[in-house]
């Protein structure tokens, strides 16, 4: 293993990092232009954020322990989650690590510490939305399993980089399975970055809130981080659709250092794409009643299953 | 009085007021006061409003099948009058307030807890003859709710939006609302003890000021009560003017209002559509009355300054505006299945609560309530205009929305007309004086609803005491039933779809 290796995997880890709180401002300022607001810069999350670490912090008096290190426990998972997916490079030092189900339990160990904060302070809609959270999760955590079964059995492998580098060669071929499992994984990624119709980010009605419920009691560098574990988590399920779906442009492994700038070019003009699509579609429906999410996402994993059963009945043909 | 009105006949039992204008009030005893209350909770004529005095009570009531209004006085013998709320579970919270700010007792009240006060007044009963210090009160006791596995969400005052203040009290079950129950009052401005002693041009300002989204239309419902006791005859050139600031608000809020309504549902592409449209009302009625709300644009006697000389044009071009993009966004509204899945069925209010409550305005029309101040008791120059008054059946979140766009239609209509027609000649007359206590009652139909001003004027032409009553006062309760088996997270739309005014309520 060269040393470029480690560097790229490294500057993997960095950019998505450094690419979170731009795609999140990117996104935001589309949004802005399709309403014809002329909307914040894309640089506003950083501003954002660098105002939020400089404040203080304002903790409740019923909060616990947890509550101040949710957030931390929260960004290291989503942190490592997003360094996992292979961005523009694959067959780095620590391919083999990047596991899809290590991906699903990584989310849904922040996912689970955010819903207990949410609870720890003991408010109504810290309640109100973790209890939603749970259940939009209990939902979209089968789908995406499915969706990585389907995956998995067509690569014969759960290693990201490796079903990357099988989507890339000829006999993938023209799949419905990977049809199903594209709309399966897109379902549960609006789901899971509380994007409108499940969830609405830019709302101030607490009452219909689900992911800002859960954070209405954070404040200060704890709310930066949750801030920036939200923009992380948004990076990653569009560079997981990226690498799964379109991972054309990507640099296999010791490739020189200019296949890897033109590698990560492709790779920001995806994310740029991706968030184009996203904002598009959030701004042409609106958001669903509480108990229709269900049926969305039932959706989503009656979408894989069917991926995963008419792998088997094709291949037993 | 033989006007056919059997609320007028009730009332001739009593001993009729003089000046009071244009309608009668009657002085009438307390089993006279039964009666009408018996009227009221039979459904033979419905509460436009209940007010205080120091010592007495007043009942305005409105008798659908003649058109007409009436008002019962009520002395309090002993600062005590028979409740009201008892029997007509409308007037509850008018009965509530009275006893905050006058200090008079409902006797047999079904609710004793205050309701304006909150304890935070530097001094208790501040419209009473004498007025003690402040009370401490005991914490505001919210209705129990038992039940299994039931849990509390408080919400307000304080919102995360900027937005008046106002407190929820869900129970829950779950995502199910169970009970909701409001507690208002937090932006009480005691606009009631400043109008005592008023001038008329003062207590104009003030009435204006009640609730700033509808100033137009208390602006003209305060004028044409004080022109009703004085018997000012307004020139026609001020009558019409005055229909076009009302339709030009109306215009302005309803467009807001559609926006909103669908931002609630997350769907913000019409809400930046509608704002372009509302802020394109604003100016143009900056261009026409020098204020992008016409405050202070009617006065008594007629309207404060005339429409300005670019003001057609800019009309004229608003309406054309209008015209070309106000029928795509009704197609944006009615195409959009994920829109109309949280609309349509959403927050259904009973009819009969409607019917019961007097619930005007576009709720009241939504729930098949055809009433409209403009028609009916009608003042000028509507009865000149052609015009429609929309109403549906449905009573939800879609038909609130439709019956809004509706009338944004049928403003546009009249707006159209008004130009047309504008008559020349004055735009202002002088108030007659005459030395002698007046009073003045008017209705007048404003974008949440009818608007109701009773005042009184002393013989220096001075104002002794003046009530407005907004339309808020009897579509808050609506509120609480129709957010009944809906889900916590529709709240936001069905309340948006109300939208009641806090600061017209609290007063």
């Amino acid at each position: 293993m060269a040393l470029i290796d480690y560097l790229v995997q490294g500057g993997q880890m960095l950019l998505v990092l450094m690419l979170a709180p731009l795609l999140t401002g990117w996104v935001r300022w589309v949004k802005a232009r399709l309403l014809r607001r002329r909307g914040p810069s894309p640089l506003q999350p950083y501003r954002d954020l660098v105002k939020l670490s400089r404040k203080e912090v304002v903790l409740a008096d019923s909060a616990s322990w947890l509550f101040r290190v949710a957030p931390y426990l929260i960004f290291a998972a989503l942190w490592v989650a997003a360094s996992l997916v292979p961005t523009f490079a694959g067959g780095l030092p620590f391919s083999w690590t990047a596991d899809l189900i290590a991906i699903v339990a990584l989310l849904g160990t922040a996912r689970f510490f955010l819903a207990l904060a949410g609870l720890d302070v003991g408010t109504s809609f810290g309640g109100i939305g973790s209890s939603r959270e749970m259940m939009i999760a209990s939902l979209a955590e089968p789908a995406m399993l499915m969706m990585v079964f389907t995956l998995s059995l067509l690569a014969g492998t759960t290693e990201l980089s490796a079903v990357a580098r099988f989507m890339l060669t000829a006999d993938v071929g023209l799949r419905v399975s990977l049809a199903l499992a594209l709309l399966a994984l897109v379902i549960v990624a609006i789901a899971e970055n509380a994007r409108i119709p499940v969830d609405n980010p830019a709302t101030h009605l607490e009452l219909t809130m689900v992911h800002e419920a859960m954070v209405l009691e954070y404040s200060g560098r704890h709310l930066a981080l949750i801030e920036l574990s939200s923009s992380l988590k948004l990076v990653l399920y569009l560079s997981l659709v990226a690498c799964i779906f379109a991972p054309w442009g990507m640099a296999s492994a010791g490739a020189g250092s200019a296949a890897y700038g033109y590698a990560a070019v492709i790779y920001v003009a995806k994310l740029a794409l991706g968030g184009v699509l996203l904002a598009l579609f959030e701004s042409s429906i609106a958001k669903m009643r509480v108990f229709r999410v269900d049926q969305f996402l039932g959706a989503a994993l009656m979408l894989g299953l069917l991926g995963a059963l008419l792998l088997f009945v094709s291949r037993s043909l | 009085m033989s006007d056919g009105s059997r609320l007028h006949a009730a009332l001739a039992a009593g001993e009729f007021v003089g000046g009071h204008r244009p309608w009668p009030r009657a002085r009438v005893t307390p089993e006279l006061w039964r009666e009408l209350i018996q009227g009221l909770a039979g459904g033979a004529w419905s509460l436009l409003g209940f007010w205080g005095e120091p010592d007495a009570v007043h009942l305005g009531l409105w008798e659908e099948s003649s058109g007409t209004v009436g008002v019962a006085s009520l002395s309090c013998q002993d600062g005590q009058f028979p409740s009201v709320g008892r029997r007509h579970p409308p007037a509850q919270r008018l009965e509530r307030a009275i006893v905050d700010l006058f200090g008079l007792q409902a006797t047999d009240a079904p609710d004793h807890r205050p309701w304006l006060d909150h304890g935070r007044w530097p001094l208790a009963y501040p419209l009473a003859e004498t007025n003690a210090r402040a009370r401490p009160l005991p914490p505001y006791a919210f209705l129990p709710v038992e039940g299994e596995s039931l849990h509390q969400i408080p919400v307000g005052p304080v919102h995360a939006g900027i937005i008046e203040p106002g407190h929820f009290r869900f129970t829950a079950n779950g995502e199910a609302v169970v009970r909701l129950e409001q507690r208002l009052g937090y932006v009480h401005k005691g606009i009631e003890s400043l109008l005592r002693g008023a001038s008329v041009e003062r207590a104009a300002r003030l009435v204006g000021r009640v609730s700033g989204d509808s100033t137009v239309a208390y602006g003209l419902a305060f004028a044409r009560a004080v022109e009703a006791a004085t018997e000012t005859e307004v020139p026609e050139r001020a009558h019409w003017l005055r229909a076009l600031m009302a339709e030009l608000e109306r215009l302005a809020n309803h467009c807001g209002d559609i926006g909103a309504i669908c931002n609630d549902a997350a769907f913000a592409l019409m809400l930046a559509h509608c704002g372009v449209l509302r802020e394109k009302v604003l100016r143009a009625s900056a261009v026409c009355f020098g204020h992008r709300l016409m405050m202070d644009g009617i006065v008594p006697g007629g309207v404060s300054g005339d429409l300005a000389v670019e003001g057609e044009k800019a009309l004229r071009e608003l309406l054309a505006e209008f015209r070309r993009r106000f029928p795509p966004l009704i197609d944006l509204y009615d195409n959009t299945a994920s829109l109309q899945d949280r609309t349509v069925a959403t927050g259904f209010t009973r009819p009969a609560l409607i019917k019961q409550f007097g619930c005007g305005g576009v709720i009241g029309r939504a729930g098949g309530r055809a009433f409209d101040a403009r028609r009916q008791p009608g003042y000028p120059p509507y009865d000149r205009l052609e015009f429609e008054t929309p109403v549906l059946g449905d009573s939800d979140v879609n038909a609130r929305v439709w019956i809004r766009i509706r009338e944004v239609e049928q403003s546009l209509r009249l707006i159209d007309q008004i130009l047309d027609g504008l008559p020349a000649g004055p735009t202002r007359a002088e108030l007659s004086q005459s030395g002698e206590t007046r009073e003045g009652v008017a209705l007048v139909e404003g974008f949440r609803g009818d608007v109701l001003v009773w005042l009184r004027l002393n013989a220096g032409g001075e104002v002794a005491r003046c009530h407005p009553r907004d339309p808020s006062w009897f579509q808050w309760p609506l509120l609480e039933a129709a957010i009944e088996n809906n889900i916590v997270a529709d709240f936001p739309l069905c309340n948006k779809s109300f939208n009641c005014s806090y600061s017209g309520h609290d007063l």
